[in-house]
C-alpha cells in the first residue's frame, strides 16, 4: 500500500469523488488561484495545497474561485446542494466560521427537518482547526463543539492519513452537510492509504490500541498524542486502550462504554475549551450511562479556558501536551 | 410577450388568492387559530404574481419572513399552506417549519426565511447549479428594504457577479425593516444602486403594477435565461398592515396608510384589465368566489386537521441522541 500524506489522502479523495460523480464541485478561496493575475491561473490550489490540481484537471466550472465572503461561500454551497449539486466547499480557518455561521446553523443544518424531510443538502465544509501553527488567536482554534450542538450537522476529525481519505468520500456522498476538520497539524503526516476509492462509516470508532487498565478517548491531532502517551506507559506495564471516534456527531457511544466498562478508568483529551467541550460531553456521557463501570473520577485534558496565546512556549502549554496528558492518566490510574 | 385572457385570469387569480389567504390569516390569528407570529404580504400582490409569473416549476426562489405571497405565487398549494401555518398535519413541511419556513421544493420554492438576508447567498447557490447544468433556469432571491442592508446581502450581490450565475435580487422595499423606515436606515440614494454598484443591471419598479413588474422580471429573465448573469430590481411597493399581525403600527400615520391603500394593486389591476376590455367584471367575480371559496375550505380543512404525531418529533434527522 502506498504511503501518502493526510494532505495527499484528502486531494486523493476529492480528486477521485470528481472523477465520479459530475455533481461534485469545489468552491472557496483560493481553491484555485491566480485568478485576474498576472501569472499563472490554478496553480495555487488551496492555502494548504489541499486542492492542488484540481483546477487543472477539471477546470473553472468545478473548481471555483470565490471573493473572500464565507457568507456566500456557504450560502452558494447549500443552494447548490438542495438543487442537485454536491459541493465541497472550503472554510480555509475554522476561525472564519464566525462570519458565515448563520448559513450554515440556522440554513444548511435546518432544511432537512425544518422543512419535513423534503429537502436533501449533501455538501462538505472541508476547514482546518487547531493550534501548533503559531497562527495565533484568529487562525488556530478548533470549534468543534460549536458544530457538533447543532442538530442536522455531521461532524468529522481524521485523526490519520487513511482516515482522512475514507471519512472525506463518505463525507461528500454523504446527503446532510457534513463539517470536515482536518487537523493542520496533521497536514504533512504520512501513513498507508489505498489508492482506490474506499469509504469509513460515520458513528464508528477507530479502536487504535487496545488495553485494559485505562480508556483514552481523543479526537483529531489529539489522537497521536494520546497513543505516544500510551506507549509510553506500556513501558512500564500500563495497559491503555486509546479511542478515535471519528465523527463528533453522529457519536459511537458503544466502543466508548464498553472500552470503560472494560478498564473503569477514562482520560477524554480534546483539544477544545473545558466548558461546554468534548471533553465535558464524553464525561457526561459516561457518568450517565457507564457510571457503574468507573472506578476513578473521570480525567479531562482540555486547553485552558483562553484564547490561543502566540508565544510557541505559550501554545505548547496551551495545547493538551504529553506531559499534561501523562499526569491526567497518573492520577485516575492512582485514584482508589 | 402580450397576455392571453388566461393569462390575466391567472394573475388576478393568484393576487386575489394572497389578499384572501392574508386576511384570513389575520383573522385566524386573532382568534388564537395560528400558533406564533405570522407576517402578512397584503398590498405587495403584484410584486410576489408579477415576479414569479413567467418562472417555471424548476425555477426556483429565496424568500423571506414575509413569504405567503412569494408561495402563493410560485404555485405552492393554499392547503398545505394553512395546514402549515396552523401547525397541523399534513402542512407543506409536515408542521416543521411554519409561517416563516413554508417550503415546496416540488415548486421550486426554497423557503421562505425568517433571518434577514438569508436567502440572496442561497439563491447564488441555486443560480450555480442552473449555469453548471446549463439549465436556462434561474434563482430569485427576494428580500426587503431591510435585507438590503445585510452583509450576506452584499456579499451574495458580489459573488453573483463574479461567478456570473442567473440569480435575480429582487429587493421589495414596503418602506419598513420591521418599525424602521427605510428612508433612515438604507444608506445611499436607492437599493437598486446598490446592487448596480456591484456590477449588474437593475431598474426600479412600481410594486403595485403587475404589469411594470412582470415586464421588468421579463428583462431580468432574458438575461438570466441566457446565462448573462445576474440581475436586481427594486420593486417599490406598500406593506399594508404593520411588521407582524398585532403591530399597532403608532409609528405610521393613518393618512400614510390610507394613501398606501389608495394605490392598491388588485383594484388597480381590475380597472386595467376591464377598462382595456381584456376581461369583464365578471370574469373576475368568478375568480375572486372561488378564491374565497377554495381559502375557506383551507380554513376549515386546516382547523379539523390534527397536530403532527409526535411520533414525528426526532423524524428527519440522522441521530437520535
Amino acid at each position: 500500500m502506498a504511503k501518502k500524506s493526510y494532505r495527499q489522502a484528502i486531494n486523493d479523495a476529492l480528486r477521485q469523488e470528481m472523477r465520479r460523480d459530475p455533481n461534485v464541485i469545489v468552491l472557496g478561496e483560493d481553491v484555485a488561484g491566480g485568478h485576474g493575475a498576472s501569472g499563472e491561473t490554478g496553480g495555487v490550489g488551496g492555502v494548504f495545497g489541499l486542492t492542488g490540481g484540481l483546477y487543472k484537471e477539471f477546470g473553472p466550472t468545478r473548481v471555483l474561485d470565490t471573493p473572500i465572503s464565507e457568507s456566500a461561500i456557504i450560502g452558494a454551497a447549500s443552494g447548490a446542494a438542495v438543487t442537485g449539486m454536491r459541493p465541497v466547499a472550503e472554510i480555509m480557518f475554522v476561525d472564519f466560521v464566525g462570519v458565515c455561521f448563520d448559513q450554515i446553523y440556522n440554513q444548511a443544518a435546518k432544511f432537512r427537518y425544518m422543512f419535513g424531510g423534503k429537502a436533501k443538502t449533501p455538501m462538505v465544509i472541508r476547514t482546518a482547526i487547531g493550534a501548533g501553527f503559531r497562527g495565533g488567536a484568529q487562525h488556530s482554534q478548533t470549534l468543534h463543539p460549536l458544530f457538533t450542538m447543532v442538530p442536522g450537522l455531521k461532524v468529522v476529525m481524521p485523526a490519520n492519513p487513511y482516515d482522512a481519505k475514507g471519512l472525506l468520500i463518505s463525507a461528500i456522498r454523504d446527503d446532510d452537510p457534513v463539517i470536515f476538520m482536518e487537523s493542520k497539524v496533521l497536514y504533512d503526516m504520512e501513513g498507508e492509504v489505498p489508492d482506490e476509492a474506499y469509504r469509513i462509516p460515520f458513528g464508528e470508532a477507530n479502536i487504535v490500541r487496545e488495553g485494559k487498565d485505562l480508556t483514552f478517548v481523543a479526537f483529531g491531532a489529539m489522537v497521536p498524542r494520546a497513543l505516544a502517551v500510551a506507549n509510553t506507559l506500556a513501558a512500564e506495564g500500563i495497559s491503555v486502550e486509546v479511542i478515535d471516534p471519528r465523527t463528533t456527531s453522529p457519536l459511537d457511544e458503544d466502543t466508548i462504554l464498553e472500552s470503560v466498562a472494560k478498564t473503569g478508568r477514562l482520560v477524554v483529551i480534546d483539544e477544545s475549551p473545558p466548558r461546554c467541550g468534548l471533553a465535558a460531553d464524553i464525561s457526561s456521557l459516561v457518568a450517565d450511562k457507564g457510571f457503574r463501570s468507573l472506578k476513578a473520577p473521570i480525567g479531562k485534558v482540555t486547553c485552558p479556558h483562553t484564547p490561543v496565546p502566540f508565544a510557541p512556549n505559550l501554545e505548547d502549554e496551551f495545547m493538551p501536551n504529553p506531559r499534561r496528558i501523562e499526569e491526567a492518566a497518573r492520577a485516575v490510574l492512582a485514584y482508589s | 410577450m402580450q397576455l392571453s385572457r388566461d393569462d390575466l385570469k391567472r394573475a388576478y387569480r393568484s393576487m386575489f388568492t394572497i389578499r384572501t389567504f392574508e386576511e384570513r390569516v389575520v383573522k385566524e390569528f386573532a382568534q388564537g387559530n395560528i400558533p406564533g407570529f405570522a407576517h402578512v404580504y397584503l398590498g405587495q400582490e403584484a410584486s410576489g404574481v408579477g415576479v414569479c409569473f413567467d418562472l417555471s416549476n424548476d425555477d426556483y426562489i429565496g424568500s423571506t419572513h414575509r413569504g405567503h405571497g412569494h408561495c402563493i405565487a410560485k404555485g405552492c398549494d393554499v392547503h398545505g399552506m394553512m395546514l402549515e401555518i396552523m401547525g397541523k398535519e399534513g402542512g407543506l413541511c409536515g408542521g416543521k417549519g411554519g409561517s416563516m419556513h413554508i417550503a415546496d421544493m416540488s415548486k421550486g420554492m426554497l423557503g421562505a426565511n425568517a433571518i434577514v438576508g438569508g436567502s440572496p447567498p442561497i439563491a447564488v447557490g441555486a443560480a450555480l447549479t442552473q449555469k453548471l447544468k446549463g439549465t436556462g433556469k434561474v434563482a430569485v432571491a427576494f428580500s426587503g428594504d431591510g435585507a438590503s442592508n445585510q452583509g450576506t446581502t452584499f456579499e451574495a450581490l458580489n459573488m453573483a457577479v463574479v461567478l456570473k450565475v442567473p440569480a435575480i435580487f429582487v429587493f421589495e422595499n414596503n418602506g419598513y425593516g420591521e418599525h424602521t423606515a427605510s428612508s433612515y436606515a438604507v444608506g445611499g440614494p436607492s437599493i437598486v444602486e446598490r446592487a448596480k454598484s456591484f456590477g449588474m443591471p437593475g431598474e426600479v419598479v412600481d410594486g403595485s403594477d403587475f404589469f411594470a413588474v412582470r415586464e421588468a422580471m421579463g428583462r431580468a429573465l432574458e438575461r438570466g435565461r441566457a446565462n448573462e448573469g445576474p440581475y436586481a430590481l427594486e420593486i417599490v411597493c406598500s406593506r399594508f398592515t404593520g411588521h407582524f399581525v398585532g403591530d399597532p403600527q403608532a409609528y405610521r400615520l393613518p393618512e400614510e396608510v390610507a394613501k398606501a391603500k389608495a394605490n392598491d394593486p388588485i383594484p388597480r389591476f381590475r380597472n386595467a384589465v376591464t377598462e382595456a376590455a381584456l376581461l369583464e367584471h365578471a370574469d373576475l367575480d368568478a375568480i375572486e368566489q372561488e378564491v374565497l371559496a377554495e381559502v375557506e375550505d383551507a380554513v376549515q380543512v386546516g382547523m379539523a386537521a390534527n397536530r403532527p404525531s409526535l411520533s414525528t418529533l426526532e423524524k428527519d434527522v440522522y441521530v437520535r441522541y
